[in-house]
């Protein structure tokens, strides 16, 4: 994409863009309106609804998909225009129920808006109406086709952003339009109607159930009442509901959403969640964000009791351990205890990210790593290294989908598990099942497809050339042969020598360049081809890598060889944090390494356990409860706001009985500042939305320092810690699970147990126990994931109490005996 | 515009009219006159005939002028807005509420509440409806609001009882299912006017 600045008039108005930007975007951009349904900021133009028909230089074009030129004159209205609308308007309105009164849409709905801003009053069409069904795709999707507009958005937002491509238009069922329509009826409307009354929307894969990964996007992002969350329906009307601007507490992302509340019920006047609705031009949610959200803590007041055991807890104690899902103010009062008191601080996650991050600073001079989820999505080709794309932080998936589908684009996906739904998201996608323990080699080959060999040492050279072999193959090739064959001629009965041109398979000798490092990562033999044509004309290359590559014992080398890429490949560098704040944390608190003495756990276990559970000594607010700031994986530092209200005590009157708290825990967010990287600013002056440009005004970036630049070399491979035999167990979360919250939300219903692919679960039956070197063991239920591939076991970690991070230390993977039970 | 007019106080100048009538008695005894005569006419007997001739109709005509409240209560406007009734429709007996939220969102003193619900026919059922009547100040906005006709304002006005909460739910308020065919159209605010099909344009249909 080229950043040429260029000069438009919309409607006289002078607005400022650049070549390639669509109408409809610069209008937006500059506070014109132009009417439009169908099209999605961010996703392809699917020109569904038509009413975005603008003229641009004496020319008619669609606003969402022609792109503006320099020097162009736009008129968003004229007659002909207007006729054109308002036709598209009556025809979305003819069999539209007249159910308006009961839709949850409840007055927020495009069709009622466009209805009445082009003014239509009477109805000129009409045709037989098609009996539609009510139907519910999946555990939370409600679709009433009676409503359907068949806008497309649904289809085109689970296509372009989410990734899943689980519904799309099928048939109707609707009468043909009556021929002479086609004359007398303005164009556009025509065709609109035409296309409308063929179809409906239906799951893509031919049954009643959608299958997907239940993120509600789609809900999200209809314009009228036909999706709604199963749970909503009918519940409340959009006026009714207070929306409280927040960050989803679930994971690394940190997306914004806006927590919508209202009284319990008629008897029961507690405030309480009724759904989770955000930017979708914007941003796009998972399912724990859109449907984990009834996670509160609820107290009946102060136990002053336990709050005095508390204090003398704290004052005893010679560790809190705590996890990740806390925010900054509580991670800097939890540092500010480790000042005042001497305990140590064990955080499993943020610890892990943390070595990396330091280790990764020192090989690459910056504090932290250099690139953002916004600029992978406009990236062309996109790698992913040791996360699960699917399960470790939705919005990375969204990108690397993101990238096949908007940008033509082409990526590679690193992992020993194998994984059915990337290799979907694109045509140019890769997929490495590759052994455990091979992440330094997968980094490698990245190197060796990507750097600009003069940058680098003539050791790495060699190394990554000792890789490569000249092989010879024997390959299958078709050729035309000519053969002569023997015809008479039926009529003079004579006979002649005709020479035919037929096909036929050969066996030839070729030389083949083989590189041993896609070998042994598990890549397939058409790779090498595959990849000239994936890599050819891509312009911007960027890199995700996850929680493997931390919990891993080699995460020195790896952290180097990180660097390394970002520097030589020109590539975007994005981390993903293990949990919601993985990053302020280890930001903010300096971690210690092993618990010792009398614990204090904060949301963990503990001796002495502080948490927002039911099981804890002493109760917390949850995170909908509490107002403060995340670190999120796009490095900025976004507010969260209190949802609901919280009767009891919270960390910060812990710090005030021990003389070092503040008056509220906000009191903290400017002190964040004296943290290099963070700001000293006031949490109410911190922002927390979008632009009409879709610019993202949430909190504050936080600043990558620079810090001193040591040689450090990479390693070669040291093939002894690959696990390639045995059963492996994998600590990796079911999709919508992250934590003690989801767990707790009870529209997430992914249970505790073994998550196997199909295969597997076969060969496993119903229940497993799981016993690990150590001894520890779980006994659980085996669960299919449809979208796993491989024999490797996921265990999920998101319950704290059961210790999983405790179990698996410092790795990932584990080699466990499997009996069945 | 000038004020002089109402300035000029000097009534004296205006031009008053005095009303004809008999001259004003000058002496005592005119005085004495005029008193005497008043005493022995029979007009204080002419009052009391018409208070005997109403007692008697009353009586023995059966033309009884006062309503014997509180057994019998005299019709009411239909205009005049008491205490709330939820109605049915006339033909299937199901109540015409459909929990749209309007009366609720309109409501002046915010005295409406109601839960809905996602019900067994696909249908939104109205789970819970209350008004506090302590609140309302039956201004009627809400019967007007209604879409169904659903909620309007009934002839009761006796709103004394010993719970205010006695009349306020929606079984309280709903037309009991037997006494269905005594349902009538309600004319009251926010009923369909008279001329309504007039305002509408029609919408073609096609089966
Ligand atoms: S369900 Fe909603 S978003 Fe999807 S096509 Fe219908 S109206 Fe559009
Ligand atoms: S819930 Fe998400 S994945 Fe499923 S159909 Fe909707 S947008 Fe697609
Ligand atoms: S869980 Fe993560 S991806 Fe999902 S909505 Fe929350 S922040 Fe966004
Ligand atoms: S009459 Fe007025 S105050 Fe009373 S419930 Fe209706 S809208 Fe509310
Ligand atoms: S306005 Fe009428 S239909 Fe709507 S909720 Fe109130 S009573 Fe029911
Ligand atoms: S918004 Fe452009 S065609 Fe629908």
């Amino acid at each position: 994409m080229s950043s040429n600045e260029i000069t438009v008039k919309i409607d006289g108005k002078e607005c400022k863009s650049v070549e390639g930007e669509y109408i409809l975007n610069v209008a937006r951009a500059n506070d014109i309106f132009i009417p439009a349904i169908c099209y999605l900021t961010r996703c392809s133009p699917t020109l569904a609804c038509r009413i975005c028909l603008v003229e641009a230089d004496g020319k008619r074009v669609y606003a969402c998909n022609a792109k503006v030129k320099d020097g162009m004159e736009v008129t968003v209205t004229n007659e002909e225009i207007l006729q054109e609308r308002r036709a598209i308007m009556e025809v979305y309105d003819v069999n539209h129920p007249l159910q308006c009164g009961v839709c949850d849409q409840s007055g927020e709905c495009e069709l009622q808006n466009y209805t009445l801003e082009l003014a239509v009053d009477s109805q000129s069409y009409a045709i037989p109406d098609t009996i539609r069904q009510n139907k519910n795709w999946s555990d939370v999707l409600h679709y009433d086709a009676g409503l359907c507009i068949v806008c497309e958005r649904c289809v085109t937002v689970c296509k372009d952003m989410i990734g899943d491509s689980a519904i799309k238009t099928g048939p109707r069922g609707g009468e043909a339009l009556p021929k002479d329509l086609k004359d007398t009826m303005p164009k556009d409307a025509y065709a609109m109607w035409n296309k409308l009354q063929k179809s409906i929307i239906v799951p893509s894969n031919g049954t009643d159930f959608t299958d997907c990964s239940d993120c509600g996007e789609c809900t999200a992002v209809c314009p009228v009442g036909a999706l709604v969350s199963r749970d909503f329906v009918y519940k409340s009307n959009a006026w009714e509901l207070k929306r409280i601007p927040a960050t989803c507490a679930h994971c690394s992302s940190g997306c914004q959403i806006y927590y919508e509340t209202k009284h319990t019920s008629i008897s029961d006047p507690t405030e309480k969640i009724y759904r989770v609705t955000n930017e979708w031009n914007y941003v796009s949610l998972c399912g724990a964000g859109r449907f984990g959200y009834d996670f509160e803590n609820r107290v009946q007041g102060k136990d002053e009791e336990a709050f005095a055991l508390a204090i003398k807890a704290f004052e005893t104690a010679q560790s809190i351990k705590f996890n990740s899902a806390i925010t900054n103010e509580e991670a800097f009062m939890l540092q500010r205890l480790k000042e005042k008191l001497g305990v140590k601080l064990i955080n499993h996650d943020a610890k892990a990210f943390k070595d990396f991050l330091t280790s990764y600073a020192k090989a690459s001079g910056k504090g932290l790593y250099g690139g953002d989820l916004k600029e992978v999505m406009k990236s062309d080709f996109v790698i992913s290294v040791g996360a699960s794309l699917r399960n470790d932080n939705p919005n990375a998936r969204y990108a690397f989908n993101h990238v096949q589908k908007m940008n033509k684009g082409a990526g590679l996906y690193f992992h020993p598990v194998g994984d059915t739904l990337v290799s979907t998201f694109g045509k140019s996608v890769e997929i490495f099942t590759h052994q455990v323990g091979q992440e330094e080699l997968a980094l490698y080959l990245i190197l060796d497809l990507f750097a600009d060999k003069e940058r680098l040492d003539d050791e790495i050279k060699e190394y990554l050339a000792s890789f490569h072999r000249h092989e010879k193959r024997i390959i299958k090739e078709k050729i035309m042969e000519e053969v002569s064959q023997s015809v008479t001629d039926k009529e003079t009965g004579e006979t002649k020598e005709v020479i035919k041109k037929v096909p036929k398979t050969i066996e030839k000798e070729i030389e083949v360049e083989v590189n041993g490092l896609v070998e042994m990562l598990g890549g397939n033999d058409a790779f090498y081809e595959n990849f000239e044509k994936m890599k050819s004309k891509k312009e911007s290359f960027s890199l995700i890598i996850g929680e493997d590559l931390y919990y891993h014992p080699h995460l020195h080398n790896l952290s180097r060889l990180v660097a390394l890429i970002e520097e030589v490949c020109g590539m975007t560098l994005v981390m993903i944090p293990p949990r919601t704040n993985s990053l302020g944390v280890a930001m903010i608190c300096d971690l210690d390494e092993e618990e010792s003495g009398y614990v204090i756990g904060y949301n963990e276990h503990g001796h002495f356990r502080l948490g927002s559970r039911g099981f804890s000594k002493l109760d917390i607010p949850a995170l909908n409860q509490q107002e403060g700031t995340f670190t999120n994986i796009n490095k900025r530092v976004v507010p969260t706001n209190a949802a609901l209200d919280y009767h009891g005590y919270e960390l910060n009157d812990i710090l005030n009985a021990l003389g070092i708290g503040m008056r509220q825990t906000i009191d903290f967010t400017p002190q964040l500042g004296r943290i290099e990287g963070f700001k000293s600013q006031n949490f109410d002056d911190l922002p927390n939305g979008y632009t009409n440009a879709g610019e993202e005004l949430r909190g504050y970036a936080l600043e990558v320092v620079e810090v001193n630049k040591e040689e450090i070399k990479v390693v070669k491979f040291n093939e002894s810690i690959v696990i390639n035999e045995g059963e492996i167990a994998y600590r990796c979360n079911p999709q919508r699970q992250f934590n003690d919250f989801t767990d707790r939300s009870s529209q997430i219903n992914e249970e505790f147990g073994a998550y196997v692919s199909p295969n597997k679960a076969k060969e496993l039956g119903e229940e497993i126990e799981v016993i690990f070197e150590q001894g520890q063991s779980f006994k659980l239920k085996v669960i299919v994931d449809d979208r796993m591939q491989g024999d490797i076991i996921a265990i999920p970690d998101y319950k704290s109490y059961q210790n999983v991070y405790g179990v698996f230390g410092r790795d990932r993977y584990k080699k466990v005996t499997i009996k069945k039970v | 515009m000038s004020l002089e007019k109402y300035k000029d106080r000097n009534i004296g100048n205006q031009n008053y009219k005095l009303i004809g009538h008999e001259a004003f008695p000058q002496t005592n005894g005119e005085k004495f006159e005029r008193v005497m005569k008043r005493m022995v006419k029979g007009e204080l007997f002419v009052g009391l005939w018409v208070t005997v001739r109403t007692m008697f109709e009353a009586l023995f005509k059966g033309q009884m002028h006062t309503t014997k409240y509180p057994f019998e209560k005299l019709p009411i406007s239909p205009r005049y807005r008491a205490i709330h009734e939820m109605l049915r429709l006339l033909e299937s007996g199901h109540y015409r509420c459909i929990g749209c939220g309007l009366c609720e969102q309109i409501c002046i003193s915010d005295c409406i509440r109601m839960d809905t619900r996602y019900d067994e026919n696909q249908r939104k059922e109205v789970s819970e409806y209350t008004i506090n009547f302590g609140r309302c100040i039956f201004c009627g906005y809400c019967a007007e609001v209604c879409p169904e006709l659903a909620i309007v304002h009934g002839p009761r006005y006796e709103t004394s009882s010993e719970q205010r909460a006695s009349f306020s739910l929606f079984e309280d308020m709903l037309t009991p299912i037997d006494a269905l065919k005594h349902q009538k159209e309600y004319p009251g605010f926010g009923a369909v006017s008279p001329n309504a099909d007039e305002n509408i344009k029609k919408t073609p249909l096609a089966y």
